[in-house]
């Protein structure tokens, strides 16, 4: 299984020089990671070429890593049933920079990247209503980012007087509890409580 | 809403809005359709109300934590899509499910297709006007969760399958009972095939409606019994085996002519296909025995029983259901044939006891965006017809 996707990988980055940037087949599964710029070209390829024909879509979502320079992913997946194989297509990019849209080659991304949108603020250019999607009307904010607290900011309720649902801050009765479970003796990158003179130098 | 007798050209088309609250709608979906007399010209699904956060609340959560949000999602068919993250987590951490949790689980996915399939086939009959289907159907529904009931002690929201296996393992006369209950499922089949399948009424609202060619709805996201409707022989079950589903036997049945009531005649046969696999485990259920879960004490806790009598179970118990276990590095897609097509979890592990992220592939949600390509120029009576055949479910469609 894992020879096939190797070769598959081999043949489609030998066709598209520079537009992969690296093939991985990990857990049985092929994942080329592609130049932003360049997507719609890799997956006309992977749609259109004989040994490939990728024509099922399937997903396309976003990753935030809010450490990194261009803090997003955007993973496509297809299916070949042809092929009876699947790939995995990642590109990265910023808040600022627009992918360009899967929508002429694959109907089926118009939602999926208009979630990406409405989740992670990825941008994609040449999409024909990049309009939110899954949120309330008048929602501000991408919600799965990481730098987004799991909470929200704003609660809705019925307002007997103004007869009407308002919407308030959220006022929480108790902290949000998210345990630190990374063991310390395996290198967390802080500084453990108490343990703040261990690292400086011993005066004497 | 009658069309205009002579052309004016004052005359706009007509905008109606279709839900939120319609029971047509099949839960809370509303669409914006724009009406050329009756024609739709339009339509634009706003969809969204009933979104929970699902994806987000996951990533807060230890891996064992996770599994129930998953029954919340297509709620008629709840222990398929715990199995698809179960399979995920499994991938990821290299663990093997034992042969008796294997064939658990093909059973209870196939409850699951028959719950699903059987909640579609008779609500569509009724947005087409018929009322016995339901009444019928839900009986056997209910009949149906009591199995769920009986062995994860919830009707719907089970999380009965757990990474490594299930979570406990079933009565012998749980097994008997689910086997005998077989044959007389399939009467029940094929009386519900005598009130519809040569059904006028039926016929003219579903015959050559929602016709969808196979190259469309493929590049469209379709999946499941919506690319069998129109003729491909793919089935996640058969292509990608998972489980033990290539040791059992049973058929694909797939359609020619791409519209509604294709896709209900494969809805139907594969009811009946499913009672069979659910005969096949039931007899190997009860002729064979085993662990239903994997042993792996770092992943699956031990049994409250074991837990009072060993030191090391205790010590294994308290970890796993505070911290949960740790899942290495890596990401991985894995899909199941659900009853409405193919439910995928794209899953990022970073090594800590919480999924980096956890995209969840919903078929209803590939379905219903392409709404606006399959009713426009039809009637507006066929968009519940059209509507009803994609068998949407807003848990998942939402998350």
């Amino acid at each position: 299984m894992d020879e096939t996707l190797n070769e598959l990988g081999a043949h489609v980055k030998e066709a598209l020089p520079g537009a992969i940037e690296d093939v991985v087949v990990a857990f049985g599964e092929l994942t080329l990671v592609a130049s932003a710029p360049d997507v719609v070209k890799v997956l006309s390829f992977l749609r259109d070429d004989p040994s490939c024909k990728f024509v099922s879509f399937i997903d396309i979502c976003g990753v935030d890593y809010p450490k990194r320079e261009r803090r997003f992913d955007v993973v496509y997946h297809l299916l070949s049933p042809t092929l009876n194989a699947r790939v995995r297509i990642k590109v990265e990019t910023d808040e600022a920079t627009p992918v360009p849209s899967a929508t002429p080659v694959f109907p089926g991304a118009l939602w999926f990247e208009r979630e990406a949108y409405d989740m992670y603020g990825i941008l994609f250019s040449g999409h024909p209503e990049l309009r939110r999607l899954l949120t309330d009307y008048g929602f501000d904010g991408h919600p799965l980012r990481k730098d987004f607290p799991t909470t929200g900011f704003v609660e809705v309720r019925y307002d007997d007087e103004r007869k009407r649902v308002v919407y308030e801050p959220v006022k929480l009765a108790q902290e949000f509890r998210n345990f630190d479970f990374l063991s310390p003796w395996e290198g967390p990158d802080y500084v453990l409580p108490g343990d703040e003179k261990a690292s400086a130098p011993k005066a004497g | 809403m009658n069309a205009p007798s002579k052309v004016d050209p004052n005359v706009r088309n007509f905008q109606i809005n279709f839900g939120p609250q319609h029971p047509a709608a099949h839960g809370v979906l509303r669409l914006v359709l724009e009406l050329d007399g009756e024609i739709v010209e339009r339509v634009d699904p706003h969809i969204g109300l009933l979104h929970r956060g699902t994806e987000k609340l996951i990533e807060t959560k230890t891996y064992l934590q996770a599994v129930p949000y998953f029954d919340r999602l297509d709620y008629v068919a709840p222990m398929n899509q715990e199995h698809a993250f179960c399979l995920a987590v499994e991938r990821l951490l290299g663990i093997e499910v034992p042969k008796r949790g294997q064939l658990i689980r093909v059973l209870y996915s196939e409850i699951g297709r028959i719950l699903s399939h059987m909640l579609n086939v008779t609500t569509q009959a009724m947005d087409c006007g018929a009322l016995t289907p339901p009444l019928w159907g839900f009986e056997e529904r209910e009949k149906l969760m009591v199995f769920y009931e009986r062995a994860s002690g919830s009707r719907m929201h089970a999380a009965y399958f757990r990474p490594g296996g299930v979570h406990q393992d079933l009565p012998v006369k749980l097994v008997e009972d689910i086997r005998d209950f077989i044959p007389y499922f399939l009467k029940v089949c094929d009386d519900l095939e005598g009130l519809l399948t040569d059904n006028r009424i039926f016929k003219q609202r579903n015959v050559d409606i929602g016709v969808v060619s196979l190259e469309d709805a493929f590049a469209w996201g379709f999946s499941g019994v919506m690319v069998r409707g129109s003729g491909a022989a793919w089935d996640l079950r058969k292509s990608q085996p998972y489980e033990c589903y290539d040791e059992l036997e049973f058929d694909i049945p797939i359609g020619k002519n791409c519209d509604n009531y294709d896709r209900y005649c494969i809805r139907m046969e594969e009811m009946r296909q499913s009672a069979h696999i659910m005969r096949q485990c039931c007899d190997r259920l009860l002729k064979e025995a085993g662990p239903v879960s994997a042993v792996d004490n770092k992943v699956v806790p031990p049994k409250r029983g074991e837990m009072k009598r060993s030191m090391e179970a205790l010590i294994h118990h308290f970890k796993l259901y505070t911290e949960g276990f740790h899942v290495p590095a890596g990401e991985v897609y894995a899909a199941v044939e659900a009853p409405k097509g193919e439910f995928g979890v794209y899953l990022v592990a970073d090594g800590t006891n919480k999924p980096y992220r956890c995209k969840i592939r919903a078929p209803g949600f590939a379905h219903l965006q392409a709404m606006d390509f399959l009713c426009r120029g039809y009637m507006l009576a066929d968009v519940s017809a059209i509507l009803g055949s994609l068998d949407i479910v807003f848990g998942e469609v939402d998350r």
